[in-house]
């Protein structure tokens, strides 16, 4: 067999209330077969709920080249956070 | 009449759960192993609840692991199909398919019914026999759509576990067939299979009857029991 | 595991290629403990000793599902029976973390898989050994997942980022693989005479190749200074090897059991113990593929993978179908 089963990236709903986290990758042939072997390969000791799949292809990353220009911005923008203000100590509720 | 349905029960998930084992290390991918043993591991869960019971029921102080290990072939009652040797996947499949497309019509049914231990078991179990159903319809359309040599081989593995079927509903099980055929036709279509011709069944697994297949599993599975009749494991 | 360290060997060049800023920045960040991952710039020479390392650690558990799937069918309670299909299932899973994160590297399950079919790759020597009574089940669990454990705890705290997190999933995974064999073992030792011999046989047969799972002594594994810098490995051999013997020795004495060297005797000195040379001539024999079951082991995986295409191809060519209908 020349080409591979494709990759697909393995999304996890641990319980209700939580996102879907990133867990890892099975290779499957197509949606259902992926599913199947996320919730076979990944959720073996109850560790989900609820299973996403992504064909790995799907997914577009930044550039790690790029983590400067895209992130470190962000750095100075204290002000975005609330203990960046100052509220006496007798006013409550704020 | 609970305590020989226990022991049938217990017998199809155990036998099954055994040839399921057979795979482990052998799939043809490593994520199918994964999920041959994960069926695997439930029947086998599923026996030592049933065969639980069945002992207890028989109130001969033996468990579990005595009648699974201690008697020979002619007590066990498990189908003709369960023991069927692996072949290919495609004939495992078939087997699972079939097997499973029944077996989760008739716990649904034991789920409900008023022998409470045998439901509360039944309740259970219906839920891996679900996914085991749906894990193995979705192969049976695989391999049937695939390629020329998969849908081969899948008329292949359907046509050696065929004539089985039938014995799947006697002993009060009749009333499973309708759903069933459905629900197999309906599988097949997808898969692009005719259903196999109608064949004379071969049964007598549940009074005892067996192929030769499963003297030969009970031999491997049974050795260290019988080998070092007092031994704890 | 390691002989991983057999066949190591730098790519020199590739490294004196590499932009040498870069470089140097990566070597601060590794040495500073960050992480890298797999679209961050790394020495070619790192990525190819992870490949090496990373297929090798997943060929051994796919490789070591074999030898305890020879009982498989032959467990002697529907609990061991259980016990141990989940436990063969867990090495699968593992198997299959440690390919993925390999993958992140740029090589495919699939061209792994070939170089350990066709004999390029190397798997732990300890799995070219045949399982001869149920008491190995019970060894290999106590002694050969003991050993596993020593070497991979550390390697939680790798430099490559899906490699540890592979390994802390196969870490906590694996918390129960040893337990379940010590238990075994204790099950055995306390049984019948016909038990007890059996688990004193199997200690006498698993003691000597556990030992060299820890690869080769320190003073001939020429690139652990390498690995240790750049945190693909976190102990020498010799000191991994160390402190398994000092943990294991007590619990064969709980099991009544003998460790099979003559040799062996505590140091209150060294507060260790002292222990009889290692046969490296068989060690490295069993490198070379001469190990008693290496061929029928690499057989099984090349049965299992090339006899079997048909179902992958099928999976394809449906999906295939599927798609065109769909558009």
């Amino acid at each position: 067999m020349k080409e591979g089963l494709p990759l697909w990236e393995v999304f996890v709903r641990a319980k209700g209330g939580l996102s879907h986290r990133h867990v890892g990758s099975v290779h499957a042939a197509d949606p259902k077969m992926a599913v199947d072997a996320a919730r076979d390969v990944y959720t073996r000791r109850m560790e989900g709920v609820s299973l996403w799949v992504v064909p790995s292809a799907a997914i577009t990353a930044s550039d790690p080249g790029d983590a400067a220009c895209l992130f470190e911005p962000a750095q100075d923008k204290v002000y975005r956070h609330p203990t960046f203000y100052v509220v006496p100590d007798n006013v409550k509720h704020i | 009449m609970a305590h020989d349905l226990a022991v049938r029960l217990g017998d199809d998930a155990l036998i099954l759960g055994h040839r399921l084992s057979e795979w482990c290390g052998h799939a043809p991918t490593l994520e199918l192993d994964l999920a041959l043993t994960n069926i695997g591991l439930d029947l086998i869960g599923q026996a030592q609840l049933f065969l639980g019971l069945a002992a207890a029921a028989e109130g001969e102080g033996r468990d579990a692991d005595a009648l699974a290990y201690r008697r020979t072939e002619d007590a066990f009652q498990n189908c003709l199909l369960a023991e069927q040797p692996n072949g290919d996947f495609a004939r495992t499949i078939a087997r699972q398919f079939l097997f499973s497309a029944w077996q989760e019509l008739l716990l649904r049914r034991l789920a409900d019914a008023a022998d409470q231990e045998i439901a509360a078991i039944a309740g259970k179990a219906v839920k891996e026999v679900t996914y085991h159903a749906s894990f193995a319809a979705g192969w049976v359309v695989r391999l049937g759509d695939g390629t020329a040599e998969s849908h081969q081989r899948m008329i292949a593995g359907l046509d050696w576990c065929w004539r089985f079927t039938g014995e799947l509903f006697e002993d009060g099980c009749a009333a499973l067939r309708t759903e069933w055929d459905a629900r197999v036709d309906k599988v097949l279509a997808q898969a692009g299979l005719d259903a196999p011709e109608p064949v004379r069944g071969i049964t007598g697994g549940r009074r005892g009857r067996h192929s030769e297949h499963l003297g030969h599993l009970l031999a491997q599975m049974q050795y260290l029991p019988r080998a070092y009749p007092d031994a704890v494991w | 595991m390691d002989t991983v360290e057999l066949s190591k060997q730098n790519d020199v060049s590739a490294i004196a290629a590499d932009d040498a800023g870069r470089h140097a920045a990566f070597e601060a960040r590794v040495a500073a403990d960050e992480f890298i991952e797999p679209k961050d710039w790394m020495p070619e020479a790192y990525r190819k000793t992870l490949i090496r390392q990373i297929s090798q650690h997943a060929h051994s558990e796919i490789v070591g599902m074999l030898p305890e799937g020879n009982w498989l069918t032959r467990a002697p309670s529907l609990r061991r029976k259980a016990i141990l299909l989940a436990k063969i299932q867990d090495e699968c899973g593992h198997g299959l973390y440690l390919y993925a994160a390999a993958e992140t590297l740029g090589v495919s399950r699939d061209e792994m898989t070939e170089a350990l079919h066709a004999g390029r790759a190397k798997y732990s020597t300890i799995f070219n050994y045949p399982t001869l009574t149920w008491a190995d089940i019970g060894a290999i669990g106590w002694l050969v997942d003991g050993a596993a454990i020593l070497n991979q705890v550390p390697l939680q705290r790798t430099s490559y980022g899906p490699y540890a997190r592979a390994m802390v999933r196969i870490c906590k995974e694996e918390s129960f693989h040893q337990r379940q064999g010590y238990e075994s073992m204790m099950q055995l030792a306390n049984g019948t005479p016909a038990q007890q011999r059996m688990a004193q046989d199997a200690l006498d047969r698993w003691w000597w190749p556990s030992l060299m799972m820890f690869g080769p002594p320190d003073d001939n594994s020429p690139n652990s200074a390498q690995s240790m810098r750049w945190r693909i490995k976190r102990d020498t051999n010799d000191k991994l090897r160390q402190k398994f013997i000092d943990v294991t020795v007590p619990q064969a004495q709980a099991l009544g059991l003998t460790i099979p060297d003559p040799d062996l005797k505590w140091n209150p000195a060294r507060e260790s113990y002292d222990y009889g040379a290692i046969d490296w001539a068989e060690f490295y024999a069993v490198v070379r593929g001469e190990g008693p079951v290496a061929k029928d082991r690499i057989k099984a995986r090349i049965d299992a993978w090339e006899s079997q295409s048909w179902v992958r191809e099928a999976a394809m060519a449906h999906e295939a179908k599927r798609q065109n209908k769909a558009a």
